[in-house]
């Protein structure tokens, strides 16, 4: 078994643990992923020629980043890793791949996929202006550029990310007006015996607040975005409304907004992997085994990619992916280094709840967005232009709205205005299951024309 | 040109690139993006095709395809995830002989 075709796309924390556990024993996995540098999003690498340390980019963090990037890099000529290199599609036991105007079609036997998550975010009218950027972009700016968005900064939305990018800005010397987070203080009352089970992790939630406040950064929680106002440069101010209801503004040339993440599920679709609706989350998540086996035999999946369970989860469930595999080609593998991993799994996954429910996706401010907001960014379909569509033709099924309405057929496919589309379809039910899941098309990311021309052949 | 938008609040002392923006002279730093280097020098990326006003990206992790630029040339670069290089000649705007029928042109 020694030829096995051992495929892993994403090089994330959990891209990085499977490819350790697969080479351990010996095999040699290809490993694909976007970034030139190994490390994913969270423990992205700047270029070379930076030099902050990593616990200047990391924050307590730092020691995991560097075993994550150790680690990985201590198997340069025991893997074939393919950075820079984009994965656009999946046939069968095909891999559709570009590098630059290079495309390649690489068979796989067995393929781990960690192709980890984006921000998930709400419409807010304005939104399409110059200066609004996902909270993940804030934070890659800043560690990865050496840069803020802008000045001064408004942080919105919810999420654990939230108070964490703002308090690294705050940090960094950059200017923030606010932060101004949906959630309230109820609300993440209501989950603490959720949260609990990951005491570290909610004092240093705690710290993040107090650290803000010393740093002078106002955080206003319970509030409800109205609009994001500018001029022909950009962004000029944000409006909203507080706690108790009253309207508010706050000057800033920059917005940077996110509610959690949204899981990268378009390669596993492809795939033909079970999916199935976690009520929790909102969303669509493959179906998995405990050790990350899909539906679909030779296929593992693992870190946010499918479970929004952050980068420890993320390094446990690659390593679980790898260890599922090495037994299914009939490899030895040691119980006593996966058991404690499958519990620390369980309590990651029960914390996850508790951040979700301490920091909830506002639903119902989804649905109530006005009719000239704009939902489709990549083809400016307005809220409006959705809801008559639905209207008109009854489309209850989120692929046939889309097929009337464009909304999830641009160039992101979806993948920004795919959460609020299906709050909108739902409409007062709130049963966002039954609008479905958009269906991915290959290629998942646009791709030059003379690399398609092999897709073909 | 409007307002830059982007600050530089580190990492600054790396050697500086130069490149053309929309036929001008400008700066940017080794080890920049293509989108920190036109942000850095201006306000917005490029006007939406469909007449909606500018844009300047948005997630900044070749997800949201809200970053395409043009080169002097009339190729296409995603800005998040391209490095800037020396003597790049880059455009905020399509070139004349590339430019589409659609409601923003």
């Amino acid at each position: 078994m020694a030829d096995e075709r051992v495929v892993i796309v994403g090089a994330g924390p959990a891209g990085c643990r499977a490819a350790e556990a697969l080479a351990a024993a010996g095999l040699r996995p290809t490993v694909i992923d976007e970034a030139r540098a190994a490390g994913g999003q969270i423990y992205r690498r700047p270029p070379p020629g930076f030099t902050r340390s990593a616990e200047t980019l990391y924050g307590p963090d730092a020691g995991k980043a560097k075993a994550v990037h150790a680690g990985f890099d201590a198997l340069a000529g025991r893997i074939d890793h393919r950075p820079g290199t984009t994965v656009w599609g999946l046939s069968g036991n095909r891999l559709f791949l570009r590098c630059g105007d290079e495309a390649e079609i690489l068979p796989f036997d067995r393929l781990v996929l960690a192709t980890g998550a984006v921000d998930r975010v709400m419409p807010v009218p304005g939104w399409t202006r110059p200066g609004v950027f996902t909270l993940g972009a804030a934070q890659i700016a800043l560690k990865a550029q050496g840069v803020s968005i802008g000045a001064p900064v408004v942080f919105l939305g919810s999420g654990p990310l939230l108070l964490l990018v703002a308090h690294q800005y705050a940090k960094a010397g950059a200017e923030v007006a606010a932060v101004l987070d949906t959630s309230r203080l109820s609300d993440q009352i209501a989950a603490l015996p959720l949260l609990a089970a990951r005491p570290a992790f909610l004092a240093r939630g705690i710290a993040l607040r107090l650290g803000l406040r010393r740093l002078g950064v106002a955080v206003h929680q319970g509030v409800r975005p109205e609009e994001i106002l500018g001029d022909d440069n950009g962004v000029v101010a944000i409006g909203w409304r507080g706690a108790d209801g009253s309207a508010r503004r706050l000057e800033a040339r920059a917005v940077a907004l996110g509610w959690h993440l949204r899981s990268e599920t378009q390669l596993a679709q492809l795939a033909g992997c079970r999916m199935s609706f976690d009520p929790v989350w909102r969303q669509w998540a493959p179906t998995i085994d405990p050790m990350g086996r899909s539906s679909r035999p030779d296929v593992y999946l693992a870190g946010d990619g499918t479970r929004i369970l952050g980068a420890d989860g993320a390094e446990a469930a690659g390593r679980l992916a790898a260890a599922a595999l090495l037994a299914d080609i009939g490899r030895p593998i040691d119980d006593d280094r996966f058991r404690p991993l499958l519990r620390r799994r369980r309590r990651l996954d029960r914390f996850s709840r508790g951040l979700a429910r301490a920091f909830p996706w506002p639903a119902e401010a989804c649905r109530d967005r006005p009719d000239d907001a704009i939902l489709c960014r990549c083809e400016a379909v307005t809220v409006g232009e959705y809801r008559a569509s639905l209207q008109r033709t009854g489309a209850a099924e989120i692929n046939r709205a889309k097929a009337f309405s464009r909304v999830g057929m641009g160039r992101c496919q979806g993948r920004y205005c795919g959460a609020a589309a299906a709050e909108l379809l739902a409409g007062e039910t709130g049963d966002v299951s039954a609008a479905g899941r958009l269906r991915p098309q290959s290629p998942v990311k646009p791709l030059p024309a003379s690399a398609a021309e092999i897709g073909g052949r | 040109m409007s307002r830059p938008r982007f600050v530089r609040l580190a990492e600054t002392g790396r050697p500086p690139v130069r490149f053309r923006l929309d036929g001008r002279k400008a700066e940017a730093l080794a080890g920049d993006t293509v989108l920190t280097a036109i942000l850095t020098n201006a306000g917005s990326l490029r006007p939406s095709e469909f007449g909606d006003g500018p844009r300047a990206g948005f997630c900044l992790m070749a997800a949201c395809q809200d970053c395409w630029v043009w080169t002097e040339e009339g190729g296409r670069l995603r800005a998040c995830d391209t490095v800037v290089a020396e003597g790049m000649a880059l455009r905020t705007t399509p070139p004349e002989e590339t430019r589409w029928p659609t409601s923003a042109s």
